[in-house]
């Protein structure tokens, strides 16, 4: 038999399970990995550094672009640092939209996980499935914001614009015939809020029809039970939060701990895993759209019920309104200074974090008083887990490195920055 | 809001937690607050502080939830002297020489702080206990800065100490493995920094006639648009919960 030496090989960058632009640098003992050595940075765009260079309201898009597949939960956590170094209130009927929002993108998170990590072990169909239920979603954000993605939606006091009461609607073309047309329309007659309730009532089903494929499917478990084990200590110790820390068994969500915004007031159960490998992660994101499912809901039907303003009148902070300008000389100066030269918060240094639907998304926000960011820091919560990918890869084969990094939900627009 | 438990406490209470923290050895270690929500050490026991930080019977924080190093340099530096008025007006926000408008020949600090120049602020959690505590270590040189490594306490310590050295130029002294993590293969200098220019040093370009990729001092001319200024801040009464 000839004898097998170890060696090292390059994975990456250009690699479609490296979702994104991940390098690793693998030793292996035959096809056993023996060190990972993740190779960042490849997607570094200077975003800390950017920010200091721009008024506060002009990194709010910057935000979408880290974590690109959550978009609203980044702005989330940059607009609250905002707001909690100025110490404004936002009005409750923003918050209301905010949480509705955050668990919207939660869904689109994890549906988007869902199907690249089944697709990296093996599993086609769910990625297509996932990406029916992704597309309504998408609509909601474009709906509200103009953007299918980058939404810049949130603003320092509130959001940018009410919730609109017509949902747009598909056209007739040479591809989507009169009846076609008809039948994908059907949801979207009423408002941006029955379109979401209607689908509210929908996923469900489409959740457990992503379980049908994969939950009890022999391959898929031999795929993940059992692989990448983190126990809860190594979990705390490697920083760990979010579902890769539930994961792992310890019930800590800052949505419970450390409710911000209207969290308090909802009614939803934290799911946590028992053993901490690939499989529990996955029941626990899978259980994760199921809760937000029910968040939503409730959001909804309080939205329905109450009217209100969405952002602060506070116009020092928020632009005020087109007639505002043309009708009153304070309004137009409130306008000009904001978009002339933004608005200064005062000295000091605060961290707000929010439930990330990758972990604790948090943003330090050092100011010296100007109307820019002195010192702007991310925390991304997938930075710390693929800092982990050393630790949990070795000893498995070269495969499961495919299913470690699905399982850490790794997006490189936020690790890098 | 988000209601930190410990940010929300008035000063003693903050004191106490300490006192609580370091029991007998609290007049050790010289701590004062800073900010109102972050504590900051001075001397050189930070081995001591962190382990102390991690393992203690009380509060314990056992994870390390970010490493946030800052370069003061240009802290309060206003563009745009936004107080005097002289019969000729306002003045205008165009001074030469600050960050954002450096070249890589014109960048230098104007550093005369009355603090040290860098800092690294440790963002620490206690899932136990559910408590949030902020952590300040000033480097004491300025010119060469540098801090203990944190990774045998927290093992996430590790690629945010490679962050803070790759980006703002901070050594940790007995780091398993420092090197560059964001920046590209090669790069020079420590972007974060204050005197390094937001336009960067060099671009990459294909040359045709080398058939490869090559890099060049960059073409872009430093632009502000905005300029940075400081003002006494808007009145807080406009508060709308």
């Amino acid at each position: 038999m000839p004898e097998i030496k170890s060696f090292t090989m390059n994975f990456g960058p250009q690699h479609p399970s490296a979702h994104g632009v991940l390098r690793l640098i693998l030793e292996l003992e035959g096809e056993v990995i023996v060190r990972a050595d993740p190779h960042i940075g490849l997607l570094h765009r200077g975003t800390e550094k950017l920010a200091e260079s721009k008024p506060y309201n002009q990194s709010i898009g910057y935000m979408d672009r880290l974590d690109y597949v959550s978009m609203m939960s980044n702005e989330h956590a940059y607009v609250m640092s905002i707001e909690k170094l100025l110490d404004i209130g936002i009005p409750i009927r923003a918050k209301y939209i905010r949480v509705m929002f955050d668990e919207i993108t939660r869904v689109l998170n994890h549906l988007m996980w869902l199907g690249a990590h089944a697709l990296d072990i093996g599993a086609m169909s769910v990625f297509l499935y996932a990406f029916r239920e992704r597309e309504d979603l998408m609509d909601c954000y474009e709906a509200v914001s103009g953007t299918r993605m980058h939404a810049t939606y949130y603003r320092p006091g509130g959001v940018a614009k009410d919730l609109p009461l017509e949902m747009p609607k598909y056209e007739e073309t040479k591809w989507k015939s009169k009846k076609d047309v008809n039948k994908l329309n059907e949801a979207r007659e009423g408002t941006l809020l029955d379109f979401i309730e209607d689908f509210t009532n929908r996923f469900p089903k489409c959740i457990d029809e992503y379980e049908t494929l994969l939950t009890d499917n022999r391959i898929w478990k031999q795929r993940t039970v059992d692989i990448g084990i983190v126990s809860k200590e190594r979990a705390l110790q490697l920083g760990f939060t979010g579902p890769m820390l539930r994961g792992s068994g310890v019930a800590w969500d800052l949505r419970k701990k450390q409710p911000y915004e209207v969290y308090k007031n909802l009614e939803f159960d934290i799911p946590i895993g028992t053993n901490g490998d690939c499989y529990d992660r996955y029941l626990v994101r899978v259980e994760e759209m199921r809760q937000s499912n029910k968040i939503i809901q409730q959001c909804v039907e309080w939205l329905k019920n109450n009217d209100g303003e969405v952002i602060s009148d506070n116009n020092k902070i928020t632009a005020p309104s087109r007639n505002e300008v043309k009708e009153d000389m304070e309004s137009l100066i409130y306008h000009f200074k904001l978009f002339t030269e933004g608005y200064c918060i005062p000295k000091g240094e605060v961290y707000s974090a929010v439930e990330h639907p990758k972990g604790e998304f948090g943003v330090t926000l050092i100011s010296d008083g100007s109307n820019k960011p002195y010192r702007l820091k991310v925390r991304a919560p997938g930075f710390p887990h693929l800092a982990a990918l050393n630790e949990m890869v070795n000893g498995h084969m070269i495969s499961d490195v495919v299913a470690m990094i699905g399982t850490q939900d790794i997006v490189f627009g936020e690790i890098d920055r | 809001m988000n209601s930190q438990n410990l940010t929300e406490k008035s000063f003693i209470e903050k004191n106490n937690f300490l006192k609580n923290l370091f029991k007998n050895n609290f007049t050790r270690y010289k701590c004062t607050f800073e900010d109102n929500d972050e504590v900051v050490f001075e001397g050189n026991d930070f081995l001591e502080v962190m382990s102390i930080m991690q393992n203690n019977n009380d509060i314990k924080f056992e994870t390390l939830i970010d490493i946030i190093a800052v370069d003061y340099s240009d802290y309060g530096i206003s563009e745009w002297n936004s107080k005097n008025a002289n019969n000729k007006g306002y003045s205008r926000g165009i001074k030469k020489d600050s960050s954002g408008r450096y070249t890589y020949e014109t960048s230098k600090t104007h550093f005369n702080q009355p603090r040290k120049r860098f800092a690294a602020i440790y963002n620490l959690l206690s899932v136990s206990s559910n408590e949030r505590l902020k952590v300040k270590f000033y480097c004491e040189d300025d010119e060469n800065p540098s801090l203990p490594t944190a990774t045998s306490i927290w093992a996430s310590a590790d690629w945010y100490e490679r962050e803070a050295y790759d980006l703002l130029g901070i050594v940790f002294i007995n780091h398993p493995d420092l090197r560059r993590i964001l920046t590209d293969y090669g790069f020079i200098g420590h972007p974060l920094r204050k005197d390094f220019p937001l336009i960067g040093n060099v671009e990459v370009n294909y040359d045709l006639d080398k058939e490869r990729v090559v890099y060049q001092p960059v073409t872009i001319k430093p632009r502000v648009l905005i300029p940075k200024v400081i003002r006494e801040v808007a009145d807080k009464e406009d508060k709308n919960a």
